[in-house]
């Protein structure tokens, strides 16, 4: 599906891309984590075919530089900072629906499903959106089409938990039929995403492993926490995540969390460990 | 050609909403409305009165400003761009290159063209309600003029959008160019003749070179056909293309340069990287 052949760039005399040979195949998921100047925007650039370098990149055996149209046309795209785009939401739509040759509606639908009401943002300046608009609307346009390689830049990190479940249903219906590479600096937010972790370090690939598949994108937790006393910030954190209290002291709280956001919903508790007295995650 | 289009229509309404085009069009609207408020139509200079003469005045302020402002705002926003990661974006989006490049030079020709033709347009339309005579074979020359100057600096500008990798060396080049083209006007063609270092001849193709000094030429032969204010420059001028040849020179030679221009920023856009 994609190829890496000895991939090399150099900006003046640094290099930061070292030789990267890869072998993606279709329905892989793939963290590719490393820290920052690690190359791993670097890496995706050369895959979307935006910058030049030494050594080969192939899609389905075609060269993204060179066959634009066709490479680009299948796959889908989330950066990691949205840009500053001016035109108006519907424009941006419009414009993305038309290059890809898909349905604007069903970009709308995705972006409804994630919570984004677009059509009363339609007229609005996308830069004035708020950064999970940001994110939600292209996330909407890169899964509104028929996308067989999905690469996405840190792309559930300005989401709510109630976007994030949504999010990782969203990309559950495309296990099948799309190829997926999720760039981060931390492998606990993408680790319940993928099957595979490539890991870079100064331009080269320092670790590949496939991961256990045990955690489904659609699985669900139930959830129950008792409190020792109750604590504002803590209410309100777990407020944020949909988990909510009915008896009278609050100490007693219950929801549902994504499966795959357990290491990151952990995170979030492990703050406030002294306050826990009782913990259950049980898989519905 | 589809893409081309959307391109175009991308940029044209990115550009209705940024900042510098709000004051490039208050500027020539502001214009040719002080021009109409100080009753620039009722003054007389060199034989010109009525709406000739705010035409007149109208393009010798445009030369003044047109080049700077399609410079600057032609490498600020697509340099700019770049920078902010909006190619990052847009251009993993299945466009062609050649698609992308020429689209945005069309939608931006059309944004820095319009507001320009629009203010003269108004002057004219307001002059015919008014009863006042329009000079239609100059109105027509001018637009052409108007049209070429902005074709000639938006290439420019894209030449140097596509050199520069980021904003402040785009904004240094392009104000360079343009003090470089503002020198080769007077100062520096006077100094080298008076050093009689140069014969008159080459002192002359090399103002010839220079579209801002084609323009400015081309806007003074309307109204001076035998080139005098020039003095023995005319000789050479008028001797090498005669009248007319020289009126089709000042829309061919800038407008060639501005096409040759973007053509060499479009093969070293898509020969780089592109965000």
């Amino acid at each position: 599906m994609i190829q890496f052949n000895n991939v090399a760039k150099t900006f003046r005399k640094a290099r930061v891309l070292d030789g990267i040979s890869l072998d993606i195949a279709i329905g892989e998921r793939v963290a590719l984590i490393g820290s920052n100047g690690a190359g791993k925007t670097t890496l995706i650039r050369c895959l979307l075919g935006e910058y030049t370098h030494d050594g080969s990149v192939a899609i389905n055996g075609l060269d993204p530089r060179s066959n634009r149209t066709a490479v680009l046309g299948t796959i889908g795209f989330v950066p990691q900072l949205p840009p500053p785009l001016k035109m108006p939401v519907g424009q941006l739509i419009d414009f993305s629906a038309s290059l890809c040759g898909t349905d604007p509606q069903r970009i709308h639908g995705i972006a409804k499903r994630l919570g984004l009401d677009v059509e009363s943002i339609l007229s609005r300046q996308f830069v004035r959106l708020s950064g999970g608009m940001k994110q939600k609307l292209l996330i909407a346009i890169a899964l509104g089409r028929d996308a067989k390689v999905l690469v996405m830049d840190e792309p559930a990190a300005n989401l709510d938990p109630e976007a994030r479940k949504i999010f990782f249903d969203l990309l559950a219906e495309r296990l099948d039929d799309a190829t997926m590479i999720i760039s981060s600096h931390r492998l606990d937010e993408v680790s319940a995403l993928v099957n595979r972790v490539i890991e870079m370090d100064m331009g080269k690939v320092v670790l590949d492993d496939k991961v256990a598949d045990a955690v489904t994108l659609t699985a669900k937790l139930a959830c129950r926490i008792a409190l020792s006393r109750f604590e504002p910030a803590f209410a309100k954190a777990l407020d944020g995540w949909n988990i909510a209290s009915h008896d009278e002291g609050k100490l007693i709280w219950e929801g549902e969390i994504a499966g795959p956001d357990r290491l990151r919903f952990l995170g979030i508790i492990s703050r406030y460990t002294a306050l826990v007295s009782d913990l259950s995650l049980s898989e519905n | 050609m589809k893409q081309l289009w959307l391109t175009a229509k991308l940029d044209i309404v990115e550009s209705l909403r940024a900042r510098w085009f709000q004051i490039y069009t208050l500027v020539f609207g502001g214009i040719v409305a002080l021009l109409f408020l100080f009753g620039l139509t009722e003054s007389r200079v060199l034989g010109f009165i009525g709406l000739s003469r705010l035409l007149v005045t109208y393009i010798q302020l445009t030369m003044a400003i047109l080049p700077i402002f399609v410079l600057i705002t032609t490498v600020r926003s697509v340099a700019g761009d770049r920078e902010a990661g909006v190619f990052e974006y847009l251009l993993s989006l299945p466009v062609s290159l050649s698609a992308w490049f020429w689209g945005k030079i069309v939608g931006r020709y059309i944004v820095v063209f319009a507001p320009v033709f629009l203010a003269m347009l108004g002057a004219v339309i307001w002059a015919s309600i008014q009863g006042i005579e329009v000079p239609w074979d100059m109105f027509g020359y001018y637009t052409a003029l108007l049209a070429v100057m902005a074709m000639c600096f938006l290439g420019i500008g894209m030449l140097i959008s596509s050199v520069a990798r980021t904003t402040d060396m785009a904004q240094g080049a392009a104000f360079m160019v343009w003090l470089f083209l503002l020198l080769f006007l007077d100062l520096i063609l006077l100094g080298v003749m008076i050093q009689g270092k140069v014969s008159p001849e080459i002192a002359v193709t090399l103002a010839l070179a220079n579209p801002l000094q084609v323009f400015r030429t081309a806007a003074l032969a309307l109204f001076d056909p035998q080139l005098i204010v020039l003095g023995p420059s005319a000789y050479v001028i008028l001797d090498l293309f005669g009248a007319t040849g020289y009126k089709i020179f000042a829309l061919a030679y800038p407008a060639a340069l501005g096409i040759v221009s973007a053509t060499m920023g479009y093969f070293i856009f898509r020969r780089g990287d592109l965000p």
